[in-house]
């Protein structure tokens, strides 16, 4: 079985957003940029699979532009066994990425496809449950355990009345949460390593798949911000204030 | 004309809070009818209490043995079969509208708008990007069929009417999958209030050091018949269940009061409480970033501090 894994390019969790001026954006440039946390944990999820001898191949992909190297080659220094990047150069929105992905599944004929729940930048989660639809696959959202037995495999679901379990038949799609594991670290031979290793790329065009926008973004703004707070002294002071308030009785 | 349909949440016999929320906000869109759809094994108890909302037209029934469960892959292609005749398609923010809605979406072929905050013209909404540190407009283009979510803390729910919506039993002609089967849900929670529509919360983090000491976070949110929050690293130590995580990737709250206590303020946490009413910090360390979003701050150990706020409220 081949495990599909998807990568995207997105800023850094730690870095603190601003917004342009201009409202045209978020300022990115000197940006620091990564791979997606919760794509890092499908990835290594994908790993732990063939490394239990479950899955002989994992394939990173890749949707943007040439830059998404610098994050597919991250995702072969962690252990991937070669890349695809998919080229555009405007931004795309996830129901042309699962377009996109459906493409390359068409190719590769995996048996997994493993997606974060959402990309930390654009905040949709969509884009598996699109491509679970466009290839009329199982999805399995929110996963916080995978278990595999033969052509099926279990997953608990992180949902908010609790754990929700499922079982699906494969190939499905599935998207992790934080929980499902923790990924490891590159090491410097690695990444060396990962420089031999396969990275194929070509265009959405050559894929079939238009990138028109459903969608149009207006302007980006600042998120109101909060009329700034008090400190109190102690806790007779902090009651005080909140029944003030009249939060308290 | 413009008719939204509301894909009902519930849990199998009763109706979702969150259902209501996404009632207001379809009356923000000015639109002329208002239906919710309501797929269980057992429609009549869920459908009353959507038909009882404010500003509902109708509510559509569908009752099959295969909605006992949650399960995106068969409650899609029934919600696409029926929303043929509307131009908005929305669902709750949750677990459960993330997980079916964009599935629908791409079955129609439309893109989705996720986490609406506030609808800024009929077809122009504001969402949160960047865990909420951005916000951004986004319009449709007329001609396409809009499917999106509501960010539920940001909506006020719909209040019941004064007389009831007609219900009506909807056919529909899906051919359902049989790939993906229910299992069962471990649920979370217990008895105290829901967090995602308690008025207080309270909520705990790292430096509770263990699920032991947690227990000091469910008395005072006893006393104050507040639901429990935390933040991730507390759930990731185990201390709690994972359906109590607030934030970027686990719940988006907006209670009245919302009380920190050993939580440093990550934004990807803070992003779950913007819509609060009032904050309120305890914390150690007078640089913790909390601070900075607290309406109120106290600085102090909230071993000593709990303990004194529970004293100083009695009985
Ligand atoms: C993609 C992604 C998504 C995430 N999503 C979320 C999310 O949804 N929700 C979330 O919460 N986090 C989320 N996180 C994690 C987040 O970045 C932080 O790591 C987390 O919120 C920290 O939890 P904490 O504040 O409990 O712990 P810490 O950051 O360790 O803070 C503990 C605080 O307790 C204080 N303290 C210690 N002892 C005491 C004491 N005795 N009395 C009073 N104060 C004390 C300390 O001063 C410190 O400020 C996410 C991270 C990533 C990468
Ligand atoms: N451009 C992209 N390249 C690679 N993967 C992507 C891309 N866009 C979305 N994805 C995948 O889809 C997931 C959910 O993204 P989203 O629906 O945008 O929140 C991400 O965590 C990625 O796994």
């Amino acid at each position: 079985m081949k495990i599909l894994v998807c990568l995207k390019r997105v800023v850094d969790y730690n870095v603190r957003i601003r917004v342009k001026p201009d409202a045209s954006g978020v300022v990115t440039d000197g940006v620091k940029m990564s791979i997606n946390p919760f794509d890092e944990i499908a990835l290594e999820e994908a790993l732990r699979i063939r490394e239990a001898g479950d899955a002989q191949e994992v394939i990173a992909l890749s949707i943007g532009d040439a830059d998404c190297q610098q994050q597919l080659r991250t995702g072969l220094a962690m252990g991937a066994d070669r890349a695809i990047l998919v080229g555009t150069d405007t931004a795309i929105e996830p129901l042309t990425a699962a377009r996109a992905i459906l493409e390359i599944i068409k190719r590769e004929e995996p048996g997994l496809v493993i997606l974060g729940k959402q990309a930390i930048d654009d905040d949709c989660n969509q884009t598996g449950q699109m491509l679970a639809a466009l290839w009329d696959r199982p999805q399995a959202t929110f996963a916080s355990k995978l278990q595999l037995a033969g052509d099926k495999a279990t997953i608990t679901r992180e949902v908010d009345a609790g754990l929700e379990q499922i079982e699906v038949d494969l190939p499905a799609v599935i998207t992790t949460d934080l929980r499902l594991n923790e990924p490891r670290y590159v090491k410097l031979p690695d990444i060396m390593k990962a420089k031999k290793k396969p990275l194929e790329s070509l265009s959405l065009g050559e894929l079939g798949v238009t990138e028109t926008l459903g969608l149009q973004i207006e302007d980006y703004a600042s998120p109101p911000e909060r009329a700034k707070g008090i400190m109190v002294g102690d806790v007779t002071e902090l009651l005080s204030t909140l029944r003030d308030k009249d939060l308290i009785g | 004309m413009s008719k939204v349909l509301i894909l009902a949440e519930h849990d199998g016999s009763a109706l979702n809070a969150s259902t209501a929320k996404c009632v207001s906000c379809a009356a923000d869109m000015g639109s002329d009818s208002i239906d919710i759809a309501v797929l269980a094994a057992q429609t009549d108890g869920i459908a009353a209490e959507a038909a009882a909302l404010t500003g509902v037209t109708q509510v559509l029934s569908v009752e099959r043995p295969e909605n006992a469960a949650p399960l995106a892959a068969v409650i899609a292609p029934q919600l696409v079969a029926l929303a043929a005749d509307y131009d908005y398609v929305l669902a709750p923010s949750t677990t459960f509208g993330k997980d079916v809605l964009p599935r629908a979406a791409a079955l129609a072929g439309v893109p989705q708008v996720s986490d609406i905050m506030e609808v800024a013209g009929p077809r122009r909404f504001k969402r949160p990007i960047y865990a909420g540190n951005a916000i951004i407009t986004v319009s449709v283009p007329e001609g396409s069929k809009i499917f999106a979510t509501v960010r539920i803390a940001s909506s006020r729910a719909a209040p019941a009417a004064n007389e009831a919506a007609p219900i009506t039993a909807a056919d529909i002609n899906a051919s359902l999958p049989a790939h993906t089967r229910f299992v069962g849900l471990q649920a979370g929670g217990g008895d105290r209030p829901d967090l995602q529509t308690a008025r207080r919360v309270v909520s705990g983090g790292r430096a509770l050091g263990s699920s032991d000491n947690f227990d000091l976070i469910y008395g005072l949110a006893d006393k104050l018949a507040a639901g429990v929050g935390a933040s991730r690293a507390a759930v990731d130590a185990g201390y709690v269940p994972n359906d109590m995580q607030v934030g970027q990737t686990g719940k988006i709250i907006a209670p009245d009061l919302y009380l920190a206590f050993g939580i440093s303020g990550a934004i990807q946490h803070l992003t779950g409480i913007k819509d609060a009413g009032t904050i309120v910090a305890v914390n150690k360390d007078p640089d913790a970033p909390i601070f900075e979003v607290a309406d109120i701050g106290l600085v102090g150990d909230l071993f000593e501090v709990i303990p004194e706020i529970e004293r100083a409220l009695g009985g």
